[in-house]
């Protein structure tokens, strides 16, 4: 599907990808469903919270150096910016610059939701940049003002007749997809449309999409040995940076679900290649990554020599600590970015995958391709029981009741926790560089064998507290809130 | 109408799932979009029986929106019941519902009957902020799930005073207020935090009355109970902190009680006697530490607004510079709490500010010559103001972030001294 720069909106992925949130199966018939176009969500009649698509878009645009995010709702929309703040801080004191960009709410109240507020929100416009002077002005909707029908674009058009920088309107309305992620396609398209410019000259930059480029440092010493150099994106990125997107090299990303709709945008717009492998998680996935980027780059034999000098370093220590690790059961959570990535990694680690959810699944990504994480799979003859589900933790209670795994791994802030409260080890996996390459590959299987090794505290919690659901759930099957198909 | 929230103090009304989380085994059912608990919710002390990704939540789409979202909220309660074992069940409901205009409350008509008592507050986002939230909670049990008693229990007192989460202490004060009157020889009632729950919760008619410690969130909850449940209330503005207002709050509420004077003043003697031990102690590190001026400033709600600068004003001997109340108090609340900070021992009367703008804010403590290091105690964006203008900083509001409040308390005569001890953790960060 052709991605259109010309409107602020955008389709969700569930009308772009034909994502799911709901299915129980496995992973063969999850994507023979997908490739044969047959594959069909479920609703759920029971759910549980799960997480605001507005949250993810914000976050990622609000991290991008001085700039300002207008989040127009009541004050429980944009409640995230202290944490915003503080992450922001954090992150840029680590890489040592200073990071001025602001998280405005504009507190709506219930005469607003009767009579609009819209002069009020171009005042707020218009006050914030005189009082901050940001480089780029980022003003988002929300479920009131989408369901009143505020017209924010013509607000954003008013302001813009008054402010020099770019201000962009980003349509952030919760009930819209119940995948987060669509959050991480918006914040992208904001950046596409607003900021990135047609290319002049060609660099050799590779654009890197990541979420707070923990591993800056090395990656930027590896990609010396190809003669590139990576502009991390969104944390800690200068508007600078942004417009010249266009001249890269290519563009790669850490997380599939995180990346697709830049790197699809950038190829379609611009002509810059998109990397399209197994993410650089594991063995497979950084030497199949990297020897792509090669390939583009026109750097093979560098790549390749690269390769072989730190596998010298890294395989036999890797190998040394599978043997401890074989045989151990998984069940693991998280978004379609990782969930099939990591369980290609633990296959890798001498570890059974027992179950693996999916917090959602895209059916196909842009280029009409089944997710390249599944194929790999596929190919290489891995299967296991599977399901998708917009993290409903009575579901993983339920699956881990049922397998008691030696291991749970998540990646979303709450999750782990329940794991161990029915004395399930739990591995938080949520540092997006935690398996990258060989050397966090090996770090990552240590971290998974001290935790198997040591499990008081899960025990020591698990029989002392009482679990919140019911036995009769415990007793049901994990689909049984499933209902008919919805698209 | 709509207004900058810049370093923003409150959630929305919504926010008040973190009151119903803080009643043992009650759990919030969410008539909303699928993020408002992830939002909403406190990262921070959430893992208790129940945490937000255990809310059930109608998730609503955008088929919701136009068709109505009241089947969905019938079958998500419906089968809480079944999968969610909990003693209560809140249904709150978000700006969405509340605006297309789902009648919840015909919902949970349904549900009188069932095994469990399921309740509704109307949480609307943009009805108000989650101290506006927290009393439509309070005021939803009094409602739906109290009637007044037959029997007074005597001496039975039902204490209300933290916004639980959003004053982040709330754990720790509930439990030495529950502490200081147990020790008038009266029984106090708690609805929140460890071990108290629905029982307690059920409770609440018997008591012999309300007491309320802050100086305008619960005041509704008060009049409500008052008029329903014929309660009496004793309304005490101020979150008593260090020995000066710790035992002004006991001879207050001991003469409220019938507390016989003797009793009161024996347990203010033992404990000021106790709490000056360390004071006496400690005392010269107090005037000898060069980098601590006189003047502080306070950014905070009301309720910890006042009960710190009477701490440092009347225990401490420091002086007010403006005080900043950021919990957008209802105008009818102003004057009133504005009156609480002109007590002050001396006749000193402190400067009261009420303003929601962190930008102003900033603005006026950088304008503001403190004669020395301001003392700066606020929420986390303080951080910033408090370097530009060399302060010490304190994060004692929301939002707190890079520190871990557990079970400790600024409240009462060890509260007071635990208060001494993080300010000078601080102060002794520099020699001059």
């Amino acid at each position: 599907m052709a991605i259109n720069l010309s409107s602020s909106n955008l389709a969700t992925r569930e009308n772009r990808l034909g994502s799911i949130t709901g299915y129980v199966g496995d992973l063969h018939d999850l994507a023979s469903q997908s490739r044969c176009g047959s594959l069909k969500g479920c609703g759920r009649c029971f759910s549980q919270s799960s997480t605001c698509l507005s949250g993810c878009a914000l976050s990622q645009l609000g991290g991008i150096r001085d700039v300002a995010v207008i989040h127009h709702g009541p004050s429980g929309c944009s409640a995230t910016a202290s944490s915003q703040y503080v992450v922001t801080n954090q992150v840029a004191a680590k890489r040592g610059v200073v990071n001025k960009s602001v998280y405005i709410g504009t507190d709506m109240d219930e005469n607003d939701t009767i009579f609009g507020s819209t002069e009020a929100l171009l005042n707020i416009i218009l006050e914030v940049n005189r009082r901050y002077q940001p480089k780029v002005i980022f003003v988002s909707s929300s479920c009131a003002t989408g369901i009143i029908g505020e017209d924010i674009d013509s607000v954003v058009e008013e302001a813009k007749e008054q402010i020099s920088v770019p201000v962009i309107a980003v349509h952030c309305e919760g009930f819209k997809s119940r995948i987060w992620a669509t959050g991480f396609d918006i914040s992208d398209h904001a950046v596409l449309s607003g900021i990135v410019k047609p290319p002049k000259e060609k660099r050799n930059t590779i654009n890197f999409k990541n979420f707070f480029e923990s591993a800056r440092d090395e990656i930027k010493e590896m990609f010396k040995h190809f003669d590139l150099d990576p502009i991390f994106l969104y944390a800690n990125a200068t508007i600078e940076e942004l417009e010249h997107l266009s001249e890269s090299v290519a563009t790669t990303c850490i997380c599939g679900t995180l990346g697709n709709y830049l790197g699809n945008g950038l190829e379609e717009a611009y002509g810059v290649p998109y990397i399209r492998t197994i993410n650089p998680l594991g063995i497979a996935g950084f030497e199949t990554w990297l020897k792509e980027i090669g390939r583009v780059a026109g750097k093979l034999p560098q790549v390749l020599a690269y390769i072989e000098e730190q596998r010298s370093i890294y395989i036999p220590q890797i190998e040394e600590v599978k043997k401890e690790l074989k045989g151990l059961k998984a069940v693991l959570g998280m978004g379609p970015g990782y969930t099939f990535e990591v369980s290609r990694v633990l296959n890798e680690l001498g570890m059974e995958v027992v179950w693996a959810l999916a917090w959602h699944y895209d059916k196909k990504y842009e280029n009409g391709e089944v997710p390249p994480a599944m194929s790999y799979l596929l190919d290489n003859d891995i299967n296991f029981e599977a399901s998708v589900a917009d993290q409903q933790n009575f579901e993983v209670m339920n699956i881990l009741n049922k397998y008691q795994p030696d291991l749970y791994l998540s990646r979303h802030p709450g999750s782990t926790v329940w794991a161990i409260k029915q004395g399930i080890p739990a591995v938080y996996v949520a540092d997006e560089y935690m398996i990258f390459g060989y050397k966090h590959t090996l770090e990552f299987a240590h971290t998974v064998l001290d935790t198997v090794r040591n499990r008081s505290f899960e025990q020591n919690l698990a029989k002392r507290v009482k679990l919140p659901y019911t036995d009769w759930w415990y007793q049901q099957e994990v689909g049984s809130f499933l209902e008919e198909a919805i698209s | 109408m709509a207004k900058i929230l810049d370093k923003q103090r409150y959630k929305c009304a919504m926010s008040a799932m973190q009151t119903v989380q803080a009643i043992d085994r009650a759990i919030p059912i969410l008539h909303s979009g699928p993020g408002c608990a992830q939002k909403l919710s406190s990262s921070s002390g959430s893992s208790g029986y129940f945490s937000p990704n255990i809310y059930p939540c109608t998730s609503i789409n955008e088929k919701d929106v136009v068709f109505g979202g009241v089947k969905k909220l019938e079958s998500t309660i419906r089968h809480s019941l079944d999968v969610i074992d909990a003693d209560l069940y809140v249904v709150l409901t978000g700006c969405i519902p509340e605006i297309v205009g789902d009648n919840t409350e015909e919902v949970v008509e349904g549900f009188k009957d069932a095994k469990k008592p399921v309740i509704y507050a109307s949480t609307a986002g943009f009805k108000g902020n989650n101290y506006k939230g927290h009393e439509e909670v309070i005021d939803s049990i009094v409602d739906q799930l109290l009637e007044p008693s037959d029997i007074r229990v005597k001496n039975l007192v039902n204490i209300w005073a933290d916004v639980p989460y959003q004053n982040e202490f709330w754990h720790g004060n509930f439990r030495e207020l529950e502490r200081l009157i147990e020790k008038l020889g009266l029984v106090p009632n708690i609805i929140f935090g460890y071990n108290k729950g629905l029982s307690n919760v059920k409770k609440i008619p018997a008591a012999q009355f309300n007491l309320l410690i802050s100086p305008w969130v619960g005041l509704n909850n008060m009049k409500k109970m008052e008029q329903k449940l014929k309660i009496p209330y004793l309304h005490y503005p101020t979150l008593p902190i260090g020995a000066f207002e710790t035992s002004k709050f006991l001879r207050t509420v001991g003469r409220y009680a019938g507390v016989p004077e003797e009793k009161v003043e024996a347990i203010i003697e033992e404990q000021e006697a106790y709490y000056y031990y360390y004071i006496e102690r400690y005392a010269d590190l107090f005037l000898e530490t060069r980098v601590m001026s006189k003047q502080f400033t306070v950014v905070s709600d009301a309720h910890y607004a006042l009960g710190i600068t009477k701490f440092l004003v009347n225990d401490l001997g420091l002086y007010p510079a403006k005080q900043f109340v950021v919990d957008d108090t209802p105008k009818g609340n102003q004057e009133a709490v504005s009156s609480y900070f002109k007590d002050l021992n001396y006749g000193i009367e402190a400067e009261v500010s009420f303003e929601t703008d962190g930008y102003k804010i900033h603005n006026e403590i950088k304008a503001h010559d403190y004669h020395g290091y301001p003392l700066i105690l606020g929420g986390y964006w303080e951080k910033e103001v408090a370097k530009q203008t060399n302060a010490h900083f304190l994060n004692v509001s929301w939002p707190v972030n890079e520190r871990l409040i557990m079970n400790s308390y600024y409240v009462g005569y060890d509260g007071g001294l635990k208060l001494i001890e993080d300010i000078y953790s601080v102060a002794k960060t520099r020699f001059n």
